[in-house]
């Protein structure tokens, strides 16, 4: 039997076996068996009874890729206006409606000009004018732009676009760059066309040597042992203002051995280090806060704390903070700042007093909004449970409090 | 301050136990009987404190009087009944070491799913990463995806796509090899200037485990892949960003791993569990993780990660692709910056070097910011794209100097000088920056990070 005939006599049999494997799922059976164990037999692979034969239909579930050449392309299409409507419901809360925003990503238009369209380089990368590199200014294939919204968007549902909206928002992308015009329709049949329009379609080289382990490097140091240099000269150091940007280095260090953190909080050290040691052990030990470790024949029998949890204090309640941490809240919301949205803590300080406020909080999380806090609409959120949706409201109006 | 004058037998105490003026009256008097009294009443009152949780610990190692403390009088871990087995089922480490924790470095990303946790290089020993610590980068957030759903397909250019589930992948000849893992982007906040504190987070995408899985060449045999035309796999991960990278074929072939297994037991949740790609020497972002599909083709993909991000910008505007290979580096751990040395006198000064190219051949340090070198001790196992860990003594004397590590590959290749690298590639690169460290140590005993041209 060929290979075709064997996988089209296998396709006959594929619903009665789904159906079988479906009952041992409600059964209570975990998934682990091949649904499609029947088609091992026909194509076995070189360790018997090992793996089997994929389904045409499983590779076309999975096979999703895009390549420069448009292999794997589906077919089908989608205008600019239509992109922009979907982009309003379900980009520009992360992205900014022109695909503008430095908010939460780098921004997607902007920095591409048309000469740049003319030329396939995009000028401003040479002479660093733009404070960012944006999609538009890097992204060479307009197949990577088909592929990746295609796989990977919108950031909180992946892959719940249509073909044709994948369509309608690359249209879209490609109009704010200027790369097509505002009643443009992108589809398969004209796709090949844009890519010539793309302005950093020649912006990539691959003649380099770090692509293949024998590739030539484009240093040439030399390991010389004496005298080998005449003058050394720091380039560059941490300014004193950066001195605590990473919170106290003392924490983040071992309690033992030859070293320890440097208080970070406080000023740099003076004088020499033998005279510093005390302090410097001291204050490393105190950020371990255990209260019974800090004493010298405390109780053994202590029990480890969570780590990095402070001891001794009276736990908050963090039962929200980590639903919030683990969820897409924490896409557009932080604890002390605003993001895209408002911070916790700044909406615990404008509705803490107002009677109605959880419930108020419940509806606008649970069914979305605008208004209250800026022009981006906050989106619905279906998917969070009645139980976490009340504790993360909770949690909000009794000021947000962090673990640390 | 106290003088730094040696105070004979009495080694430090750093607690402030005694104080300075008592400290310099035993320096240049000897230690009488009158001396010792003040001692012991110095002893008391710190024991005193100490009960009522002052905040310091027992360090002084002090041998004035009778004798140390913590010999002379029974610990309580000494004179009592310790817990039982298993009174923790998965083994945590002490509470002591609560310190050594994989953290973000602030305002480097601003979304957490989409971000990295930098790995406590600073505390590590020898070459193996602790999975706990091994550090994370995830490109939409991670799953604890379940295994029993899992599947792994091989499809394109070969004879007969396949199927395999964990059960199935689990049955293969397996093999366990040390490797390093390092992102491409590792101490790319540093190729302008020097921007960040301490070791954690200019090397701390970095880890090393031993990994355990099938190689890929064998499920390329089983599904008769076309070695002839399909000239690159692309590898594919189950998560919401269905990451995807162009792997060559010459090195899918070569030592590429579909691994579930890290340092003997299954793959973390944040690194992939329960199915990930290894790819030796290449940058990390190539190791897919839930790694669900490879396939073979006869051109690059030009994935997302492949033209929009890990891409490294020339001076001349052009983007390199494709950048894989993790070039020979190095860099010393202790000390390292944001440390202090407690004391002038003899340290090991101890670090990691890799290549993603083979073995590392051999690593220098210099303690004169790079006049002077000399060759480090490379401690077993010197394995292929895998950490090696040096070693070198040394005496401070107390003065300013400036640290530095230099290793070679068993290609010859030199790790370059940040002027070297800074000449052919500008500073704008944002990937692979594999120049030489280096640490400032300071009179006070602190380490800072510098750059030196």
């Amino acid at each position: 039997m060929s290979t075709s005939s064997k996988l089209r006599s296998w396709r006959g049999l594929g619903p009665a076996v789904f159906s079988l494997a479906a009952a041992a799922l409600l059964a209570g059976g975990a998934v682990c068996a091949a649904p499609a164990s029947a088609a091992a037999d026909s194509a076995p692979g070189k360790f018997a009874g090992v793996g089997r034969a994929a389904t045409p239909a499983e590779v076309a579930a999975w096979d999703i890729d895009v390549r420069p050449d448009f292999k794997g392309l589906p077919a089908g299409k989608g205008t600019v206006q239509a992109g922009a409507d979907l982009w309003e419901g379900k980009c520009a809360s992360c992205h900014g409606s022109f695909g503008e925003s430095n908010e939460v990503f780098t921004p997607i238009a902007g920095g591409t000009t048309a000469d740049d369209i003319k030329t396939g380089r995009v000028a401003a990368l040479a002479g660093n004018t733009q404070p960012q590199r944006t999609t538009l200014m890097k992204v060479s294939t307009v197949s990577t732009l088909w592929d990746y919204v295609h796989r990977a968007m919108p950031w909180d549902a992946p892959k719940s676009l249509s073909t044709d909206e994948v369509y309608s928002v690359v249209a879209y992308i490609l109009n704010l760059g200027e790369i097509v015009p505002s009643d443009f329709e992108l589809s398969d049949k004209n796709i090949a066309e844009v890519q010539a329009l793309m302005p950093n379609r020649n912006g990539m080289t691959t003649d380099h040597g770090m692509w293949r382990v024998d590739g030539k490097p484009d240093t040439r140091n030399t390991a010389c042992m004496k005298d080998c240099v005449k003058e050394v000269k720091i380039s560059s150091r941490l300014p004193d203002y950066a001195r605590n940007a990473h919170g106290d280095i003392a924490a983040q260090n071992r309690v033992i051995g030859p070293v320890r953190g440097a208080d970070t909080l406080g000023p740099p050290l003076a004088g020499k280090a033998g005279e510093n040691a005390g302090p410097v052990r001291a204050h490393a030990w105190s950020t371990l806060a255990l209260a019974d470790a800090a004493k010298p024949g405390g109780a053994p029998g202590a029990e480890a704390p969570a780590a990095g949890a402070p001891a001794g204090a009276a736990a908050p309640d963090l039962a929200g903070a980590r639903i919030v941490s683990a969820t897409t809240c924490a896409g557009c919301h932080a604890v002390d700042r605003k993001m895209v949205g408002p911070g916790y803590r700044d909406i615990a300080a404008k509705y803490k007093d107002q009677a109605g406020a959880g419930e108020m909080l419940i509806q606008k999380i649970r069914k979305g909004g605008a208004g209250a806090w800026g022009p981006i609409p906050m989106p619905p959120n279906p998917a969070i449970s009645d139980t976490d949706l009340k504790t993360v409201v909770d949690w909000i109006l009794s000021g947000a409090p962090a673990a640390n | 301050m106290a003088s730094p004058t040696r105070t004979g037998r009495l080694q430090r105490a750093p607690e402030n136990f005694i104080s300075p003026e008592l400290a310099g009256d035993i320096a240049r008097h000897g230690l009488d009987e009158a001396r010792r009294g003040f001692l012991r009443n110095s002893f008391k009152a710190a024991g005193a404190a100490l009960a009522a949780g002052a905040g310091t610990a027992a360090w002084a190692q002090n041998a004035a009087g009778a004798g140390d403390q913590m010999i002379l009088e029974p610990r309580p871990w000494t004179t009592s009944l310790g817990k039982p087995v298993a009174a923790a089922p998965y083994g945590m480490p002490s509470r002591f070491e609560a310190n050594l924790q994989r953290r973000e470095s602030p305002g480097l990303t601003r979304v957490s799913a989409a971000s990295v946790a930098f790995a406590p290089l600073q505390g590590f020993f020898g070459i193996i990463t602790p999975n706990g610590l091994h550090f994370e980068r995830h490109h939409q957030g991670w799953f604890d995806v379940d295994p029993s759903q899992h599947r792994f397909m091989v499809n394109g250019m070969v004879k007969q796509p396949r199927v395999y589930t964990m059960d199935d992948l689990m049955r293969l000849p397996s093999v366990s090899r040390i490797h390093f893992i390092e992102c491409g982007a590792n101490t790319g906040p540093e190729w302008g200037n020097a921007a960040v504190p301490t070791v954690q987070y200019t090397h701390g995408m970095l880890s090393c485990c031993e990994f355990t899985g099938v190689p890929l060449s064998v499920l390329l045999d089983d599904c008769g892949a076309d070695l002839v035309k399909g000239k690159y796999v692309l590898a594919e991960g189950a998560d919401g960003s269905s990451m995807t990278r162009t792997i060559p074929m010459e090195m899918a072939l070569d030592d590429v791993m579909v691994a579930w297994g890290m340092n003997g037991e299954m793959l973390r949740p944040e690194n992939g569990y329960p199915l990930r790609l290894v790819v030796p020497g290449v940058q990390g972002v190539s190791w897919v993780k839930w790694l669900r599909r490879i396939e073979v083709g006869d051109q690059p993909w030009n994935a997302k990660d492949e033209t929009i991000h890990y891409v490294d910008l020339m001076p001349g505007g052009l983007h390199r692709q494709y950048t894989s290979i993790q070039e020979c580096k190095s860099v010393i751990t202790t000390p390292s910056g944001g440390q202090v040395l407690l004391d002038k006198g003899f340290y090991n000064v101890s670090g990691l070097a890799w290549s993603g190219r083979g073995k590392i051949k051999q690593v220098d340090v210099s303690f004169d910011g790079g006049r002077n070198w000399r060759t480090a001790r490379l401690e077993t196992p010197v394995l292929s794209k895998s950490l090696t860990r040096f070693n070198i003594d040394w005496t401070w004397d107390g003065s300013p100097v400036i640290l530095q590590s230099r290793a070679m590959d068993e290609t010859g290749y030199v790790q370059p000088r940040y002027g070297q690298l800074r000449e052919v590639r500008g500073s704008r690169s944002i990937y692979h920056n594999n120049a030489i460290q280096s640490w400032k140590v300071a009179e006070s005993g602190e380490v800072s990070n510098v750059h030196v041209e």
